[in-house]
């Protein structure tokens, strides 16, 4: 895991805005944070291999190579609605983020994708972020079916998801085909919609 | 009793489980907006799984964010860019989809055309892939930003599954003092409860203050409801908001608009209703905000200072106050006055309307833009708002003060067409984010109201605007 200690983590500093161009869904992940990671300025296009690597930057750090989760402070994802920025996240091969807090429409969206968003107490987070710069190959645990972090001394700590989302990871479930099964319902509430606000149909 | 988040909420509830007790609910979508940064890898969703669009005339599509607010008839230059609104223009056309094309006159930033066109009215459901979404809500609609996955679920069945948020109401009471605007109310509000202090929540404003607020300035102040961490942010409806939507183009005509007023007028929280929050605000209190550091929450009063973060406690937001303000090229306890800037943005979702330009040309009149100012750029939210501006003459004095005067668009709010910041620069900004680059890489961005800088654009550094108006 790699352990990214600022609060407030925006969307634009997660994927900043030149790489909201594409109209790909793929290929994110070389520019997560690209204005922290590297030294020079980005845009879509560049060969990232020549780009040259800002030695400071936490995920630069060889220890945090191959991470598979994320760890962040209070309010991550902030900003801006783009799923760009979890699409950036997982393409990297992030596949976990933890943190005390994370923006609403982040949060969501991370759900839509198959990238699961881990609220942890404030303490707890703080403590994993100790045992990290401490340890050299720290490893957590996720378990998303017992809904727990276990760390690498054996401690388990337990976190909340709905049932819905749950199920819909555990099961990687359309959540548009699900929805239509509804159909029916969803046509009976629009004709009832056309008749009693017909104006919203003119 | 009821808040008007329960009564919109409800009243758009297609199917409930309510046996599971986080239970979601599938939300039937009125109105659904679209955009070219958001929209194509949806729009290909949709396609590879061989999907139509449920009602495409929900849809009401533009490009804005891309867009060149400089002559722009010879199309886009930036061949990524041309692209994306090309590939939007192909998606409209072929799925039946009302676009306004570039260099249609009703171009112009999503959230100030759909309300502009009376497309966004009272009682909807309005959906965007843009967190800015929350504008709409100022006429009492339930309106929040949506991801890419969503865009494509509304597509496919008119419908999202939502988890019902808490209900906050901000309460501001009182009388604004001159010079004083949404957009201070907003920063303010920002200010007290914080980035993440709408989180989880859906806010309401109400009070005598946000009553006394013209509609362009309800949509300033429920757009930046996402900066305070709410998804959605509303407005009760009244005269006010009846009296904007009549006659506009989308907007219910004759016996249809009788019917729809009656209903209208019962979007209003009942009253005795209780809250899950309640935050309170003084109008007369709320003296012209300026941002200082890289987070709409970092922010005072014109006439107070830069922070010292040795006097913060806290070591996380320390360490925070000390890496902004490194950004931000500032130092402890400098007053906000002595702030120079370099560049003047009036424009963005937030404050790009007709009356966000007459209020700042009214500051700008018979001035000149300060020596040390190297562009200061008027860009309205569309090209109806650009011609009501030039019928009323507003251009010439922007322009004779020594503004540029552009073409609709997101331009430099987030800086992804030409329009942005070199490194180091330092901007007066209208718009709604101060993130580190969001104005381009390595720029400086200080949120303000449009006559806050209108005020810094003549002074060249920040200067309380009732002092000179």
């Amino acid at each position: 895991m790699a352990p990214l200690d600022r609060a407030n983590i925006d969307t634009d500093a997660i994927i900043p805005k030149q790489f909201l161009k594409s109209i790909k869904r793929s290929g994110f992940g070389q520019n997560l944070f690209d204005e922290w990671r590297y030294l020079d300025h980005g845009e879509p296009g560049m060969d990232v291999t020549q780009r040259r690597l800002n030695p400071d930057f936490v995920l630069n750090q060889p220890r945090y190579r191959g991470a598979q989760i994320l760890l962040a402070r209070a309010n991550f994802g902030c900003g801006s609605s783009r799923e760009h920025a979890p699409w950036a996240l997982q393409d990297y091969g992030f596949r976990v983020i933890i943190a005390p807090s994370f923006a609403d429409i982040f949060f969501s969206n991370c759900f839509k994708i198959g990238l699961l968003p881990i609220v942890l107490d404030t303490n707890i987070v703080d403590r994993i972020f100790h045992e990290v710069s401490s340890t050299e190959d720290y490893c957590l645990t996720v378990s998303l079916e017992n809904q727990t972090v276990t760390t690498p001394s054996g401690e388990v700590c337990t976190f909340d998801v709905d049932m819905f989302r749950k199920h819909c990871l555990l099961n990687g479930l359309d959540e548009i085909g699900l929805t239509l099964q509804y159909a029916d319902k969803i046509k009976a509430f629009e004709e009832k919609r056309r008749t009693e606000q017909p104006w919203l149909f003119a | 009793m009821q808040t008007l988040y329960d009564k919109l909420w409800q009243s758009h509830v297609v199917h409930e489980e309510s046996d599971k007790p986080d239970g979601m609910a599938l939300l039937y979508i009125d109105r659904h907006l679209v955009h070219e940064v958001t929209s194509p890898q949806a729009f290909e969703g949709l396609r590879l799984a061989g999907r139509k669009p449920w009602r495409p005339d929900s849809i009401l599509a533009v490009a804005d964010h891309n867009v060149p607010t400089t002559e722009r008839s010879h199309g886009i230059s930036d061949p990524i860019s041309r692209l994306q609104v090309e590939t939007l223009d192909q998606n409209c056309a072929e799925l039946g989809i009302t676009e306004f094309k570039m260099n249609d006159l009703r171009q112009g930033i999503v959230h100030v055309i759909g309300p502009e066109q009376g497309a966004t009215l009272p009682g909807m459901t309005v959906v965007c892939g843009d967190s800015h979404t929350s504008t709409h809500g100022a006429f009492a609609c339930l309106a929040f930003g949506i991801g890419t996955s969503e865009v494509e679920h509304v597509l496919a069945t008119q419908c999202l599954l939502l988890k019902k948020a808490k209900a906050m109401q901000v309460l501001v009471e009182g009388k604004l003092g001159h010079g004083v605007t949404a957009k201070d109310i907003a920063l303010a509000v920002v200010g007290k409860i914080g980035t993440a202090g709408g989180t989880g929540y859906a806010i309401e404003f109400a009070g005598s203050a946000i009553r006394a607020l013209s509609m362009e300035a309800r949509m300033t102040l429920c757009n930046m409801a996402i900066e305070a961490g709410a998804r959605a942010g509303m407005i009760a409806v009244d005269d006010t908001t009846i009296d904007y939507i009549k006659g506009r183009p989308f907007a219910p005509k004759g016996e249809l608009w009788e019917k729809a007023v009656a209903y209208w007028r019962t979007l209003k929280s009942d009253v005795g209703v209780t809250f899950d929050q309640v935050v309170r605000l003084d109008a007369a209190q709320v003296k012209p905000q300026v941002t200082w550091g890289t987070s709409p929450e970092m922010v005072t009063t014109v006439d107070g200072r830069v922070p010292d973060p040795s006097q913060i406690a806290d070591a996380v937001k320390r360490h925070d106050m000390e890496r902004a303000l490194k950004y931000m090229g500032l130092t402890p306890n400098m007053s906000i006055s002595e702030i120079r800037l370099d560049k003047i943005f009036i424009g963005s979702c937030t404050n790009s309307r007709i009356e966000d330009l007459r209020a700042a040309a009214e500051v700008v009149k018979g001035r000149h833009i300060a020596a040390n100012i190297k562009l200061a750029m008027v860009v309205p939210g569309s090209g109806l708002v650009k011609h009501q501006a030039e019928q009323e003459g507003l251009d010439r004095i922007f322009r004779d003060a020594g503004f540029e005067w552009r073409e609709p668009g997101c331009s430099m709010c987030l800086a992804m067409n030409d329009d942005r910041l070199a490194p180091g620069e330092r901007c007066a900004s209208t718009s709604n984010r101060n993130f580190e680059g969001r104005q381009g890489p390595g720029g400086r961005t200080h949120l303000v109201s449009p006559v806050m800088a209108a005020a810094a654009a003549v002074a060249g550094h920040f200067v309380d605007v009732q002092e000179i108006y």
